[in-house]
């Protein structure tokens, strides 16, 4: 933990990092790539929906000893579709599998009746209608576009309309890599699915809000200094903020992860699967579109504020006045360079009084004491 | 170290003063709240949450649906859809019980429900076909304790009956109101059965109505009318019919079409029962674009109001003029559910726009009424054809393997957390255990209490919940650290993290709740379901992380153990690579830096 508590507090003060803004063509480009696979994959491949949204077979057997597992592993292996096993009250069986037409429905019936050795004849074979009927999603859809519309004006009134678009920017892009990996990974999109969709709807929003969070304190009286251009201090920002997302996710995901890869990797495809699977991809996504699409879109649009520009211009004029006065320029990335005393001087401070007028000069952009 | 406290928290007053100064009151206040539920969710005698069809299984009802007399096609793919979405929003009135409704084979209907819902209830909500229609009244007869109607009518029609302020409440934008003044004086209704009879049905010989009916409302059939033909059945009926007979009641309203006249029986306010004749269905259960139940400002009593649609006002205007213009009972209209009159309001002005429908209700039956309403009519009669109970739908073992891997997902978490923040994580775990227990019986209490349901996406949602309460303790731990790493010791450092922190903690889930919000007030079924879900989550999280976590982090600052960095709090300084303040400040200010704003990004 040293090393890494080390490494946070250099984060902190800008000693290490990554430039996440001045790569973020290399992360857009990625994240174009990723986004258009995930929307051919949709378009070629389509989703599977299951059988809760188009309605399939549901088949009735008389009563029967075979255990509903085993049932289930059968009408798998059947019908090659997610299956919905179900012990009645009778003693019997209702099996449900999506994605059957009629003539498929006999096949897979006789081949229950073999492998549940209870006669054909008896069982009762019929279609089933979708039970998240178009209602439902008509209603899902509307409470979606409701929540974006009002998302982005909270936003907008609590950040700004900069940040606002590039967390709604943000969120479509989890959304649909999440989407075009359910296509191309070729899983049913069950109930589970969308409920999972919709955690991470507002998961998404949620981290993209906590980084965007520092991102307006760091940047809050950016142009009454000229050391840094917006773009440094995002960058610093997110560095700043790196450990708490990664920290975050790590524990996010951990959980997921578990039942993705123990649970769903002993038992093959199952309602558990999809909605693990929604989740730690959406989630991943989520994490990571917060640090390397969002605030490097919010940099991008601030610098075309005239504002900013008129920052970046001081800036970079100061920088080339100081690179021709003097050796002691400051490279934008290593900023901070000063801070990098020497570890006797650390030694020194420890035993020597404890100054405030350092906090106050600390304030590094962040409103001291004000709180809000 | 005091000094500089109070130094940081000077500007600041207020809750989290008092917050930071009272921290152990806080915490007090919060484990007993946390007492106080658990004993209530043991009280309760419901130790676990109800859980969803896919976990726990429940009871499944097969409907299978019959075409009403008249509408031949009726049992099609879209009624049937129609049908399916509004059972759905029935069974599913809050949205978090997690029924299923779908549709089997050509004309049936499963309705699966979970694992201890009220499913005598259920059943009827499912089964209730709630054919609502609005038919002018032609003939109404009391079931009158005494032979002489003039007895029984000041009784029985009392609340019924409708007209008062309809006619100023009618001149305010259509949105009038029929409502109540008691209408057939006795006489009028003893004298004016017959004419309507004779006018309406265009019979001849009026019957003598129920003047010899017994006072438990049977009429005698010895007052047999010389009907007309086509009304000839429809008169003996009228006769014949014994409201407090229910087989009776069920027989007379089997199979009357909308578009014919028909008999019916109805309860007045004071429990009596009334029969009716009545004319052609003039406005149906569709035409209702919205009921609620209300009291009545004026009586005290509960009552639905309901809302047209534009093509219903259009019809219910129609109707009431026409109505207004006719004799007590004619200027009557009854609305007719299922073939009982609910209410029989007398009109004196045309109205639109709304109705209210008064009666014996109480709060329940008012609400379950204006339910019914307003989810609309049933385009279809349905016959429920068996009953039987369902196991989980997640078969047992993947439930088995999926809570042990949830298991030790969790377990990893822990250990990431006791690495990477060690002591500090006494306190995140601590919280999250917190906030576990809370989730739990919460959860277990509104079962009973609201029909929750927690299915398999509600349990995900909950695990992802996890990371977003963590992070709240992660947000707020990064800033102490920061603080410290800033030189400054623990307290001070505590409390100048904390209001940042909970800025970030109340910006961030505050989109997380709207989130929850609009989806739950929007849509229906699971979303809904998922959307509750949610926004329990969040909302506790803020209450763990102000009423636990801030308070527990400020006691344990004061402890020597945190105070002074041990290395295994968590809060080490030098681990934390904590710089001096003064060398720091110094150098920044320095030479090496050159004509530098002191005041950095």
């Amino acid at each position: 933990m040293s090393k890494l508590g080390h490494l946070g507090a250099r984060l902190i003060r800008g000693e290490v990092g990554y430039d996440f803004i001045g790569k973020r063509k290399i992360w857009y480009g990625i994240s174009i790539l990723i986004t258009i696979t995930a929307i051919v994959g949709l378009a070629v491949r389509g989703l599977n929906m299951g059988i809760e949204f188009e309605g399939g077979a549901v088949f009735t057997t008389p009563k029967t000893s075979v255990s509903a597992g085993t049932a289930e592993r059968s009408a798998q292996a059947a019908s090659g579709h997610a299956v919905i096993v179900q012990k009645l009250g009778t003693g019997g069986l209702r099996i449900q599998i999506s994605g059957v037409d009629t003539a498929k429905s006999d096949q897979i019936k006789a081949d229950l009746a073999k492998d549940l050795s209870v006669p054909e004849a008896k069982i009762n074979a019929d279609l089933v209608g979708p039970s998240w009927g178009q209602t439902i999603a008509k209603k899902a859809w509307t409470g979606l576009i409701v929540f974006m519309i009002l998302v982005v004006i909270y936003l907008a009134i609590a950040f700004e309309w900069r940040m606002a678009i590039a967390a709604l920017v943000a969120l479509i892009h989890d959304i649909t890599i999440t989407v075009g990996i359910y296509a191309l990974v070729g899983f049913e999109v069950t109930v589970g699915t969308v409920i999972g969709l919709l955690t991470i709807l507002g998961y998404s929003l949620y981290d993209t809000v906590v980084v965007f969070d520092s991102l307006k304190e760091q940047t809050k009286d950016i142009t009454k200094q000229t050391r840094f251009t917006y773009s440094e201090v995002a960058n610093r920002s997110i560095n700043g903020t790196l450990v708490r997302s990664i920290n975050t996710t790590v524990v996010a995901l951990l959980p997921v992860a578990g039942l993705l890869f123990i649970g769903g990797g002993f038992l093959g495809a199952g309602m558990l699967n999809d909605i693990s699977l929604s989740l730690f991809v959406g989630l991943a996504a989520g994490a990571y579109s917060s640090i390397f699409i969002a605030t490097p879109l919010v940099a991008d649009l601030k610098e075309r504020d005239p504002q900013i520009k008129a920052l970046r211009k001081r800036v970079l004029a100061k920088r080339a006045s100081a690179a021709a006065d003097g050796p002691s320029d400051a490279a934008p990335a290593a900023g901070d360079d000063y801070e990098d005393g020497d570890p006797s001087d650390d030694a020194a401070a420890v035993v020597g009084p404890r100054h405030q007028p350092a906090s106050r000069n600390r304030g590094r952009g962040r409103p001291s004491g004000k709180r809000r | 170290m005091e000094r500089e406290n109070e130094k940081v928290a000077a500007p600041k007053k207020g809750r989290s003063h008092g917050a930071q100064s009272r921290p152990g009151r806080v915490l007090a206040f919060i484990l007993i709240a946390m007492v106080a539920l658990t004993g209530g969710m043991f009280l309760s005698g419901h130790k676990t949450p109800r859980l969803g069809i896919d976990l726990a299984g429940g009871t499944s009802i097969t409907l299978k649906a019959k075409s009403e007399p008249g509408q031949k096609n009726a049992v099609n793919q879209t009624n049937m859809n129609t049908a399916v979405s509004i059972i759905e929003r029935r069974v599913n009135g809050l949205g978090v019980t997690e029924s299923e409704v779908q549709t089997q084979g050509s004309d049936n209907i499963i309705v699966n429900i979970p694992k201890g819902t009220n499913e005598a209830q259920a059943r009827q909500q499912v089964g209730t076909t709630a054919q609502l229609y609005f038919r002018p009244v032609i003939t109404v007869a009391a079931g009158q304790p005494t032979p002489k109607p003039s007895a029984s009518s000041s009784s029985g029609t009392g609340k019924d009956k409708a007209t008062g302020n309809a006619t100023d409440k009618a001149t305010d934008g259509g949105k009038g109101k029929a409502s109540a003044t008691p209408t057939p004086t006795p006489t009028s209704s003893a004298t004016s059965q017959g004419r309507a009879v004779t006018d309406a049905l265009k019979a001849g010989p009026s019957p003598t109505p129920s003047a010899t009916a017994s006072a438990s409302g049977k009429p005698t059939p010895a007052a047999s009318p010389t009907p007309d033909a086509a009304t000839a059945a429809l008169q003996k009926k009228f006769t014949e019919l014994d409201c407090t007979d229910k087989a009776a009641r069920t027989t007379v309203t089997a199979g009357v079409r909308p578009q014919d006249n028909a008999v019916a029986c109805g309860k007045n306010s004071a429990g009596q029962w009334e029969k009716y004749v009545l004319g052609p269905a003039e406005v149906n259960g569709k035409d209702v674009d919205k009921a609620q139940a209300t009291i009545n400002q004026q009586t005290g009593a509960w009552v639905v109001n309901m809302d047209f649609t534009g093509s219903g006002s259009k019809k219910f205007s129609k109707i009431t003029s026409k109505l207004s213009q006719q004799q007590p009972p004619m200027n009557q209209f009854a609305i007719v559910l299922d073939g009982d009159v609910v209410s029989a309001p007398s009109v004196s002005s045309t109205l639109s726009g709304s109705a209210e429908i008064s009666g014996s209700f109480n709060q329940q039956s008012a609400q379950d009424l204006a339910n019914v309403l307003s989810y609309g009519a049933l385009p279809l009669s349905f016959q429920e054809q068996s009953v039987t109970t369902v196991t989980a739908a997640l078969g047992g073992e993947q439930l088995h393997a999926g809570l042990i891997a949830g298991a030790i997902g969790l377990l990893l978490v822990v250990i990431y957390l006791v690495v990477y923040y060690r002591g500090l994580s006494l306190i995140a775990l601590a919280s999250l255990l917190v906030s576990a227990i809370l989730t739990y019986v919460i959860m277990t209490l509104l079962g009973p209490a609201i029909g929750f349901a927690l299915n398999l996406p509600a349990v995900c949602g909950a695990i992802v919940a996890i990371g977003i309460t963590a992070d709240s303790f992660i947000v707020f731990f990064e800033r102490i650290r920061d603080e410290i790493r800033e030189g400054r010791s623990l307290r001070p450092s505590v409390e100048r993290a904390w209001p940042r922190a909970r800025r970030t903690i109340l910006v961030s889930d505050f989109v997380s709740f709207l989130a929850a919000a609009v989806l739950f007030i929007v849509t229906v079924g699971k979303v809904q379901g998922f959307a509750f879900t949610l926004g329990l989550t969040t909302v506790l999280d803020v209450v763990v992380v102000f009423l636990f976590t801030k308070p527990l982090m400020t006691i344990l600052a004061r402890k020597k153990f945190f105070a002074n960095g041990h290395p295994w709090s968590g809060l080490d300084p030098k681990r934390l690579g904590a710089k001096p303040p003064l060398r720091r400040t110094r150098r920044a200010t320095g030479p090496a830096v050159g004509p530098v704003d002191p005041k950095e990004a």
